[in-house]
């Protein structure tokens, strides 16, 4: 019997290797599997890649993961987030390297990834310094730049509810960057507020199959990012 | 009444750019003034929101204290989903953005030049944070991209400039700015003014251009068109 419930955050993460690459879902606090990531810090591994569009805020979550100067190398697309203290100052001191990428082309090349393209043209930062020693390209009299598809060693997510078989549906806009992560990592775990039978989601509304999926952590009342902040909670 | 008696305020800027997007249009506005566009959607009209993170159909904020942590907007600001809206994930999201399937995105801007270039992510300081997020996809893909600014910097600075000295978000994208002193399209021929906010006066608007600025074109008197 398939049966991809796994029974604790720390035994989703129990595999990451030092200098793995990670895919962390969520925009802003919406969609941030903040217990993952809590059990990520716990676990010890360092020297990660760690790709999510934002880095969090205040001292949990992703935040306290960059705090705990486990990762080396941030690829992501807008750094800058109110609360956002600790990123800036890890930096500035070359501790943590980052990539930045425009949100769009973070995204595609994400599903990229998951969908085996090992690369793509795009129009979108043509002309910037974003776009400067990349590959460029003429189609049909306009210019765009290669880049690269992005896949990882593991992704966690977080959705609202999923299924013994790894289908998951999300809630509104927390859904945004899980999906394609999911498809893009190796190994993806979700951490749901409900774990349901089989069939009691709709076929027709599943948003992320179960094949993209590998592990399913019940994590009944998932904190929120900006609750914590403003309890002037620090994590561990 | 308006604070500033010369010119326009930014909600009277945000009403002028509504004024000028169609019936059905699917839109994204970025952070700040455009984020006030849509208190002023001119009667008769209905303009669906997009919000990069996710939804189309964005409704206005909640009341304060309410709302919840997972509807957001792009600026991660707690929103509501309108009846009829759609949520999609990031990929979805932005093939509406890169694909062109949005009609029009109003941003902010740092600088614009006359041949439309746009700054607005970055000045490019050594010790800065640079952050991009979704403005260069919005200004790669999207049908029609309008700027509303203040005129000049808090220094009095242009921000209608010849060249942008700021990092570029994108080459030649920008269709018309709207300011708290003008409405100037960016054309073949560079800036072009289309109106004069309420007491201003031309030679104001170009003194605080940074570029050459031509003049309005007068309205044609309009026959009557036989069918």
């Amino acid at each position: 019997m398939i049966d991809k419930q796994v029974a604790s955050c720390a035994e989703a993460v129990a595999d990451v290797f030092d200098g793995a690459t990670v895919m962390i879902g969520g925009f802003g606090e919406a969609g941030s599997p903040i217990e993952l990531i809590h059990a990520l810090i716990d676990q010890g591994a360092k020297d990660l890649t760690v790709v999510n569009n934002n880095t969090g805020s205040g001292e949990v979550g992703l935040a306290a993961l960059i705090k705990a100067e486990r990762v080396s190398l941030m690829i992501c697309s807008y750094p800058r987030t109110t609360n956002s203290t600790v990123f800036p100052e890890l930096y500035r001191s070359g501790k943590t390297r980052l990539e930045l990428v425009p949100q769009g082309t973070l995204a595609e090349r994400i599903r990229a990834g998951g969908a085996g393209i090992p690369g793509f043209y795009t129009p979108t930062s043509v002309g910037t310094p974003l776009a400067e020693g990349k590959e460029h390209r003429e189609f049909e009299g306009r210019e765009y730049v290669l880049e690269r598809g992005l896949r990882a060693d593991f992704a966690f997510i977080k959705g609202r509810a999923a299924d013994r078989y790894g289908n998951v549906v999300f809630n509104k806009t927390a859904r945004n960057f899980a999906p394609i992560m999911a498809t893009a990592g190796k190994r993806t775990f979700v951490q749901v507020a409900e774990v349901v039978e089989a069939g009691a989601l709709d076929p027709e509304a599943i948003v992320t199959p179960g094949i993209f999926v590998q592990g399913v952590v019940h994590v009944p009342e998932p904190a929120h990012e900006s609750e914590l902040v403003a309890r002037g909670v620090s994590y561990p | 009444m308006s604070s500033n008696p010369v010119g326009w305020s930014r909600e009277e800027m945000a009403g002028r750019v509504a004024l000028d997007i169609p019936d059905g249009s699917y839109v994204n506005l970025g952070i700040g003034i455009p984020e006030l566009i849509a208190r002023y959607v001119p009667e008769g009209r209905e303009f669906i929101y997009h919000t990069e993170n996710g939804l189309l159909g964005m409704g206005p904020s909640p009341e304060e204290g309410g709302g919840e942590p997972e509807l957001i907007n792009a600026g991660k600001k707690r929103v509501t989903a309108l009846p009829g809206a759609a949520y999609f994930h990031h990929a979805d999201s932005f093939v509406m953005i890169r694909g062109g399937h949005l009609d029009l995105c109003v941003l902010g801007a740092l600088q614009v030049a006359a041949n439309g270039d746009l700054a607005n992510w970055s000045v490019g300081g050594p010790d800065a944070i640079p952050a991009v997020g979704g403005a260069m996809d919005l200004v790669a893909g999207v049908k029609a991209i309008y700027v509303v600014t203040q005129h000049v910097t808090k220094k009095g600075d242009p921000k209608l400039v010849e060249a942008c000295s700021f990092p570029l978000t994108g080459r030649g994208i920008v269709n018309r700015v709207y300011t708290d002193l003008a409405v100037i399209d960016v054309t073949e021929e560079g800036f072009r003014l289309v109106e004069l906010a309420p007491g201003v006066e031309e030679a104001e608007v170009r003194e605080k251009t940074g570029a050459p600025l031509l003049p309005r074109l007068d309205p044609q008197p309009q026959a009557q068109p036989s069918r």
